[in-house]
């Protein structure tokens, strides 16, 4: 008799499951929820075991309503991409609550589902795509175990089902993922908070901005070079470009947007490149100075700095080519001028003194004595300089004398605006590392950098890279060459762990390949693909052709493959069919209730001069019939036996 | 003018596309499969899911919708196989009083060495009954159907069906077996005492001569036994009830005749049946007399039965 209620072995099953889910979900929802989460978890199977009562729905719903009210409090608001997930969270775990029937394990298995996809909101590492196939494979053994009410299946057969589903679903995920037209998002607005937690360069410029981003070691992007990798030397990365100092940070300024663009001359053959960048939520793009071309979507500012149409929030990928050696500018407009020499009214009196007076001077030599000073005078490199005070440039050349490149260029550019050199300062990265296993630039946010451009008469805009006078390292080998033993670097940037490097560098190749291919599957890569292997180009409806074509042929090929066993019983049913027809004309008809064994013993019996053949054949095919080995060499044995029989 | 035109009854087209058979096969043609509510809902949460990956852009939320889609392809193949080329047969069938359930036992087999999980049958909308299939084996299954009147029943179609895995589809399939069974007519609950003994050779009418009987034998008790019929002594001994049987020539001559009732027909059977039990009760050997029937005079476990079926076929 079939009952509707839920038994304790399915309901093991979806708690076991969801416990996986909520476990991913975890470390992005609040504490109370993930807590509310266990409660109910654990009241619901105790309930089960018989030592609690289920609560009554009078008692469920004000928590609900005081869980809804919680959630506001604890993300700001009820709409918006934490919210929702922590919503779905707390629902689903009070409906736990609320579950008798095995519809309602039903429906919390389909909205466990929806709760996983959700995680990939926040990560879509291979390790988070290869986890999710534990819950989901705990899931399709609830509902297998929610769909067999009666009797006894253990555990073990039920997931080698579920697993034996999941493998034969492979093949079509993957004919649906390459053909499914990617129809490019979003559909609708996307709430703001969904592309939270994404560090990066911001757009301006002060003491400890650039130095906080050394704590992460996380991946700002990848390079992939079309030859030889530049030196590390060359490897500058152009970011935001900034001109205005307010006496505390420096920004790009509002007015410098509208400032004629320079001309550049280029002395080389431009380097080639792919540039993976991580999503970061602004709209600067990083290429390699001097940019010589534009990616689509994307202008290049006046400073040659690349900004894209819309604010990078989905890995993006793009090619570029730059001039490493190059010649920006011949004239400076007054406007660009001005801007370049800019300086707050107040503030700083010693550096402004000692400007001027270097100011007699030519502009190279100028530029010379600035470095001069930085490389003899005891500046330090660190991460944790002591504090500036109101005058933040006359304390850190002349009393700290200690800090980070956002110290050094910005000090600089403030030197050289006071010697009456144009200056502007860039920001970006400089760098990276080499992945010894795929030979692609890996540059992360603790290589993020600032410099300075001076504008010399006859030269244009000259790169000069102030830090590098005090640690050359630094450029030549990154920062944590760089800095003395003891700061607070990212744990893969230190020099001395050398096999977490190796080991996360292998793994970082992994993961790469992840990105490229899996999760950077667009509109644009599958149209390349799909065309590549047509040969021709394709459309949408030739897309949805093919996807149908193929999905309907590999469904048909399972369905093949799951009915194929039958045949082979009827070949051998097929066999003793002919044996018995032979032994029928001898007289000897096999009774309807009579096994295959009582029948050859007793047409053995009847037929003396045959009965070792019969006993043979009899036994051979109830080896097959019922056994677990079945070759195809003893099927045709046996074919041959009974060919061969004579009665 | 709708109601003028005569409609073919077009669900019986479906469903007499199935011959009697001693063992049915449900073979490849004869499977029907549909969505549940819930495969259906489960459809609904992939969209759902799926327009969730294309607005943020998610690969594995591709990944994982078109593995979830997969799923439920796959999962229809496994209800429809679940179901496809097993075979019942029919068991025998007991015969009862009318009004009494029967026990209908029926026997399903699997020849694809396949474990058939969660085969479920019924008859018509009675009561559902689940069973596992080991591979290359067979299992009993007791469908109850309820009986109102006397006479031959056939069961009529048996219903088998699954959703086993998932839950997303189900399969049915119909099985007609050529099995029937017998319905004695109900007892009648107010009867009149057993008819005197006609032509006992002098002796008092009602002298039950149970000890002089011949023992015959023990059988499993069944419904319907005296109580004065029970080998106490086995039952202490934790052997089961058990009902001591008795076989006699026929020594004094009761009849239970059609005429010494009154009533309509069923009411005459009946009254009729309920003295075939309590003479049967009471050790006594007696005959039964009906319009176009009469049986001698005997006693015993096959006279029983005969009486009886006469009873309930009389007429038909």
């Amino acid at each position: 008799m079939m009952n509707n209620s839920l038994t304790l072995d399915p309901l093991r099953w979806l708690l076991a499951s969801l416990a996986l889910v909520y476990g991913l979900l975890a470390p992005h929802l609040p504490m109370w929820v993930t807590l509310l989460a266990v409660t109910a978890g654990g009241w619901r199977y105790a309930a089960k075991l018989g030592y609690i009562r289920m609560p009554r729905l009078i008692l469920l719903l004000p928590i609900a309503a005081i869980a809804v009210v919680g959630i506001t409090l604890s993300h700001g608001s009820l709409l918006g991409r934490d919210a929702s997930i922590s919503l779905l969270a707390t629902m689903m775990a009070l409906k736990l609550l609320e579950s008798h029937t095995r519809r309602d394990a039903t429906l919390l298995v389909f909205l466990a589902f929806f709760l996983s996809i959700t995680s990939f909101l926040f990560s879509q590492s291979l390790l988070a795509g290869a986890y999710l196939l534990l819950p989901l494979t705990g899931l399709v053994g609830t509902l297998i175990s929610v769909n067999h009410p009666v009797g006894h299946l253990p555990a073990k057969p039920k997931l080698r089902l579920a697993a034996i589903m999941l493998a034969q679903s492979a093949p079509i995920m993957l004919l649906l993922f390459l053909l499914f037209p990617r129809i490019q998002g979003p559909l609708w607005g996307v709430p703001e908070d969904a592309y939270s937690g994404m560090t990066g360069l911001s757009d301006h410029m002060s003491p400890g901005t650039i130095s906080q981003l050394s704590r992460s070691d996380s991946p700002a992007f990848r390079v992939a070079f079309d030859g030889p990798t530049p030196e590390a030397s060359q490897l500058y990365w152009r970011g935001p470009v900034l001109w205005n100092f307010d006496g505390a940070s420096w920004t790009a300024g509002e007015q410098t947007r509208n400032l004629p663009t320079q001309q550049v001359t280029e002395t080389r053959l431009p380097t080639r490149y792919t540039v993976t960048l991580e999503p970061h939520n602004r709209r600067w793009l990083f290429m390699l100075d001097l940019p010589a071309t534009t990616p689509s979507n994307s202008t290049l500012t006046h400073d040659y700095q690349l900004l894209s149409a819309e604010p990078v929030r989905l890995r993006l990928r793009y090619d570029g080519a730059s001039n490493l050696e190059y010649r920006l500018g011949d004239q400076l407009d007054p406007e660009s001028r001005f801007q370049a020499l800019q300086l707050p009214a107040e503030g700083n009196a010693k550096t402004r003194a000692m400007a001027r007076v270097w100011e007699k001077d030519r502009s190279e030599q100028i530029v010379q004595r600035a470095l001069s000073m930085f490389r003899d005078q005891a500046f330090r490199y660190t991460l944790s300089p002591p504090v500036l005070g109101q005058d933040s440039i006359d304390d850190f050349l002349f009393t700290t004398r200690s800090g980070f490149c956002e110290h050094y260029a910005g000090s600089f550019v403030f030197l050289m605006r006071a010697a009456g050199i144009p200056a502007r300062v860039v920001t970006g990265y400089q760098g990276g590392e080499i992945n010894p296993t795929d030979h692609y630039l890996m540059v992360r946010q603790a290589d993020a950098h600032a410099w300075a451009e001076v504008w010399l008469e006859n030269r244009g805009w000259v790169r000069v890279d102030p830090t590098a006078a005090v640690v050359p390292q630094r450029v030549e080998s990154g920062v944590a060459t760089a800095l003395p033993a003891g700061e607070p670097i990212a744990p893969l940037m230190r020099a001395d762990l050398q096999w977490l490097r190796k080991m996360y560098l292998r793994w970082d190749a992994v993961n790469n390949r992840w990105n490229q291919w899996v999760l950077g599957y667009d509109q644009q890569r599958q149209m390349a693909l799909l065309s590549r292997l047509a040969g021709s180009q394709v459309s949408w409806q030739d897309m949805i052709i093919g996807l149908f074509a193929t999905v309907s042929g590999a469904v048909l090929a399972i369905a093949g493959f799951m009915l194929y066993r039958k045949k082979r019983i009827d070949v051998l049913q097929g066999m003793y069919a002919r044996f018995q027809r032979k032994l029928a004309k001898a007289g000897v008809s096999r009774h309807p209730n009579e096994g295959p064994l009582d029948f050859g013993k007793r047409a053995a019996g009847l037929l003396p001069k045959q009965a070792k053949a019969i006993l043979d054949i009899t036994l051979n095919y109830a080896h097959l019939r019922y056994g677990n080995i079945k070759e195809t060499h003893q099927i045709e044995a046996l074919r041959h036996q009974i060919r061969n029989f004579r009665p | 003018m709708l109601k003028r035109m005569k409609w073919p009854d077009w669900k019986n087209w479906l469903r007499t596309a199935r011959p009697v058979q001693e063992k049915a096969h449900l073979g490849r043609r004869y499977i029907y499969i549909l969505p549940t509510r819930h495969g259906l809902l489960f459809g609904l949460i992939l969209i759902a899911m799926l327009i969730g990956s294309i607005n943020y852009t998610l690969s594995l939320g591709f990944v994982l919708t078109f593995l979830l889609a997969g799923l439920g392809v796959v999962a229809m193949l496994h209800t429809w196989r679940n179901l496809a080329h097993l075979s019942l047969t029919s068991g025998k069938i007991t015969p009862v009083f009318a009004g009494e359930p029967v026990r209908w036992h029926v026997t399903l087999e699997d020849h694809d060495q396949r474990s058939r999980y969660a085969i479920s049958l019924r008859v018509g909308k009675g009561p559902v009954e689940c069973c596992d299939i080991a591979p290359e084996g067979r299992t009993q299954a007791t469908v109850t159907l309820q009986t109102r009147q006397r006479g031959w029943l056939s069961p009529g179609r048996l219903t088998v069906f699954t959703d086993f895995p998932l839950g997303l589809f189900h399969a049915w399939s119909y099985a007609q077996l050529a099995s029937r069974c017998l319905v004695y007519p109900a007892p009648s609950e107010n009867s009149l005492p057993l008819p005197t003994d006609t032509s006992s050779r002098g002796e008092g009418a009602l002298q039950h001569r149970e000890g002089d009987d011949d023992f015959s034998g023990l059988r499993t008790y069944q419904a319907g036994d005296s109580p004065k019929r029970i080998d106490w002594k086995a039952s202490s001994r934790d052997q089961g009830l058990l009902t001591k049987q008795f076989d006699g020539q026929a020594r004094a001559s009761l009849w239970l005749d059609w005429h010494l009732t009154a009533g309509d027909t069923e009411t005459r059977l009946s009254q009729l049946t309920r003295w075939v039990l309590d003479a049967r009760d009471g050790g006594l050997s007696y005959g039964l007399r009906l319009p176009d029937l009469e049986i001698p005079p005997h006693q015993g476990e096959s006279h029983d039965r005969r009486c009886l079926e006469a009873l309930a076929l009389f007429g038909l």
